[in-house]
């Protein structure tokens, strides 16, 4: 199939481009940027007027439940729902049953998405067998089965010294290491964020210092051993300065934050809310200034979502009994273009933390309109109004949230490899 | 005066100034019926409530048992396991089996904080929070205050301390809910490791440095348990330093006024956080809150009830 894709304003930070121009889809790669190009036989023409055409959106941080928890989200549903959010790549998160620790599993997700998925799925391998974290996994065998990253996401490598040997090892193979940083003992059984919203609702609060004392030794091991890191959702304003003083002394440090921790704060959780129960917890106004500042000032690099599906029944529960973790795929958009709306980035910046700077960590070679490049596209309406209703979301689970709340802006159609995957 | 609107009874945060003020009334004039030679009066007769107690009680399952049957209601005691909620059926299957049941009142205490509320949007008879996780213990919140109106006649203005561990006490948060909004001054004291952020906010609260600051002319005096369990962790060294620091003796009740009150929810480990000497003194209030208990779960199941006193 190929494609004309007319009048659209064409912004993509990998040539500088921020113009309205023609973008022609050939082969599933992208032809020729331009203006007034005209369709040839065979070629759909999409309108674009009034709307963004941007390098396909990458969420670098997902669980797609599958293999093992399909009653959640699988291969099928969770892609559906990426590209119906504008993504057009995701990496998906090693904690499925069994773990994305040898190449059989990262194989079988690899296969599933290219027989049956919607987008681009990358699969990010364990850092420890079985998130065990007693062992490192085959980092080798997982980089040649295609995996991006490895990751124990969910928990931290407790062990000071494993974490250390695995940021040397997986330089050495040329694999990004992610850590979800958090120090565990003092996390304890806390269920949401430690201030004065945990003390009045009497429910056990997780310390922000839990983050920040866990991305202080992620950066100092990285500056130690000179490897690369990079910090899964930051929530804290601690962890956003002590990766901006670690970035201003050299050391490789990355790090992505998701739409809730600059969007919402733990006030969410008031009347036992489990959508708004997730790990690390929703924090304060405080924390969100400075999550807004760190992406305004360049610290944090990446919006990825943390797309974390659970069944109903994981949720319709005690607030201390709910799992963990929002879906995310089909609201980080119009939550980030408020971003851009607020002034806090250009969209520029927005179209670099979504598609652009995820492409660079984990090494994609996505995130471009050069000719010549695959045809990952999203079509962004930036003026559509909708609202979020319960049991229309394209994801299997509906734990979000917004629900019922009103959004503007979204993705109006996405492309994956020159292919029209989803249109409004 | 006002009409108690509330269906559910789940925190004093909820309730008014004048929902309180009209709980404590009512309670009041309950208590002659707890006097009388037949303690019995046909209020409640015909309705069903289940006191659901998914932690260990004695006294708080006892007393809304007795107050339930003085009224004449049909009174159920269900002890799940406190594992059940985990490994067999939910907490809200639970209650829907009850509710197929047609009780009018559910009296649940539950280790999770805000059980209450989730089990609210699932079924429609009244639920009476009798206690969740370290949220509120609204029953023993107002029969506190009512013990407290017994001595001084008001409870505006009245100098209320609050020992021990503030953060995992809902007697702590039901008293300071309470208290605040019927114009007491309350101040708190306890380790740093078990006074939670934020708790000056909750009210006309100050958190003091140590106990003697806060028990400095206090009117009463209301001593929290401490957990056994919390020893040799995290929060504190022993009991033996924790009495030291925290526990009221002969010596340091001399800095509240000549004859405060003193106050426990119960159960007492005496020896830590208080002497005998001090449960068993005549400055002791610790049996009359037990025995006010009662008047005042007569009065919360009454109101939600919203039935006529004879």
């Amino acid at each position: 199939m190929n494609l004309l894709i007319k009048n659209g304003r064409v912004i993509d930070p990998s040539q500088n481009i921020d113009d309205i121009r023609d973008v022609l889809v050939q082969n599933g790669l992208i032809k020729e940027i331009g203006k007034g190009l005209a369709a040839t036989d065979g070629v759909e023409t999409i309108d674009a007027a009034g709307m963004y055409v941007v390098p396909g959106l990458i969420d670098m941080h997902v669980h797609l439940r599958d293999p093992g928890q399909e009653y959640k989200e699988d291969i099928v549903s969770g892609t559906k729902a990426a590209v119906a959010g504008g993504f057009t790549s995701v990496c998906c998160m090693p904690n499925t049953k069994p773990v994305i620790d040898n190449k059989t599993v990262a194989s079988y997700i690899i296969n599933k998405s290219k027989a049956e998925g919607y987008c681009n799925v990358f699969p990010i391998g364990s850092i420890t067998y079985g998130l065990s974290g007693d062992r490192m996994s085959e980092m080798g065998e997982l980089k040649e089965s295609g995996c991006v990253a490895v990751s124990d996401d969910g928990k931290p490598v407790h062990n000071s010294e494993l974490m250390m040997r695995a940021l040397q090892y997986a330089a050495g193979i040329g694999i990004m290491v992610i850590s979800h940083a958090e120090e565990l003992e003092l996390v304890g059984e806390g269920v949401m964020n430690e201030g004065f919203t945990s003390t009045e609702l009497g429910l056990k609060g997780i310390p922000r210092v839990a983050e920040d004392i866990a991305t202080v030794r992620e950066t100092l091991l990285a500056e130690y051993t000179g490897t690369p890191i990079h910090i899964a959702h930051v929530s804290t304003k601690g962890s956003v300065r002590i990766i901006r003083e670690a970035k201003a002394r050299g050391v490789k440090v990355s790090c992505e934050t998701a739409p809730h921790y600059f969007t919402l704060t733990d006030d969410a959780v008031r009347g036992y809310n489990t959508n708004a129960k997730m790990n690390p917890p929703l924090r304060e106004a405080a924390d969100v200034a400075a999550i807004k500042e760190g992406l305004k000032d360049g610290t944090i690099d990446a919006i990825a979502t943390d797309h974390a599906p659970h069944h109903q029944d994981e949720k319709d529960v005690e607030f201390n009994v709910a799992m963990n973790g929002i879906t995310g795929l089909e609201t980080s958009l119009p939550l980030s273009l408020r971003l851009v709306d607020e002034g806090v980035l250009t969209l520029n910046q927005l179209i670099e933390k979504m598609s652009c700077n995820p492409s660079e960590i984990l090494s994609l070679n996505r995130a471009t309109l050069k000719a010549g490049s695959v045809a990952d596209i999203t079509l962004i309406d930036p003026e559509i109004e909708w609202v979020l209703e319960a049991g229309k979301l394209v994801s299997k689970s509906g734990n979000s949230p917004w629900l019922g709340q009103k959004f503007k802006g979204g993705a109006a159609a996405t492309v994956v490899g020159g292919k029209l995957v989803y249109k409004r | 005066m006002a009409e108690f609107k509330h269906k559910h009874i789940i925190a004093l945060r909820d309730l008014s100034k004048e929902d309180i003020e009209q709980l404590i009334s009512t309670a009041e004039s309950m208590r002659e019926i707890n006097c009388r030679d037949i303690k019995k009066v046909p209020t409640l007769r015909g309705k069903t409530i289940i006191n659901l107690f998914y932690e260990a009680s004695t006294r708080t399952r006892t007393s809304f048992e007795i107050a339930g049957k003085r009224l004449s209601a049909d009174t159920v005691n269900i002890t799940p396991s406190s594992s059940s909620a985990t490994k067999g059926e939910t907490l809200a299957d639970t209650a829907l089996n009850l509710l197929a049941m047609k009780p009018d009142i559910i009296v649940m205490r539950h280790a999770v904080s805000g059980a209450h509320y989730f089990l609210a949007k699932k079924i429609n008879c009244s639920i009476i929070n009798a206690g969740d996780g370290a949220h509120e213990h609204p029953s023993q919140g107002i029969l506190d205050m009512l013990t407290m109106k017994d001595r001084f006649g008001r409870l505006d203005g009245l100098k209320v301390a609050i020992v021990g561990d503030i953060t995992h006490s809902r007697v702590a948060r039901s008293n300071i809910q309470g208290l605040t909004k019927l114009g007491s001054k309350v101040y708190l004291a306890g380790p740093p490791t078990m006074l939670p952020p934020g708790v000056e906010k909750l009210g006309d609260v100050t958190v003091c440095a140590t106990m003697n600051e806060a028990l400095q002319d206090a009117d009463v005096v209301m001593m929290l348990r401490i957990q056994q369990e919390r020893q040799g962790k995290t929060l504190m060294p022993n009991a033996r330093e924790y009495s030291r620091y925290f526990g009221l003796n002969p010596t340091n009740i001399k800095l509240a006024k000549p004859n405060a009150m003193i106050m426990h929810p119960g159960p007492i480990n005496r020896g830590v956080e208080m002497s005998s000497s001090m449960v068993d003194g005549d400055q002791s209030w610790i049996l009359k809150q037990v025995e006010n208990g009662v008047a005042v779960r007569m009065a919360m199941l009454y109101h939600v009830c919203g039935g006529e006193l004879e």
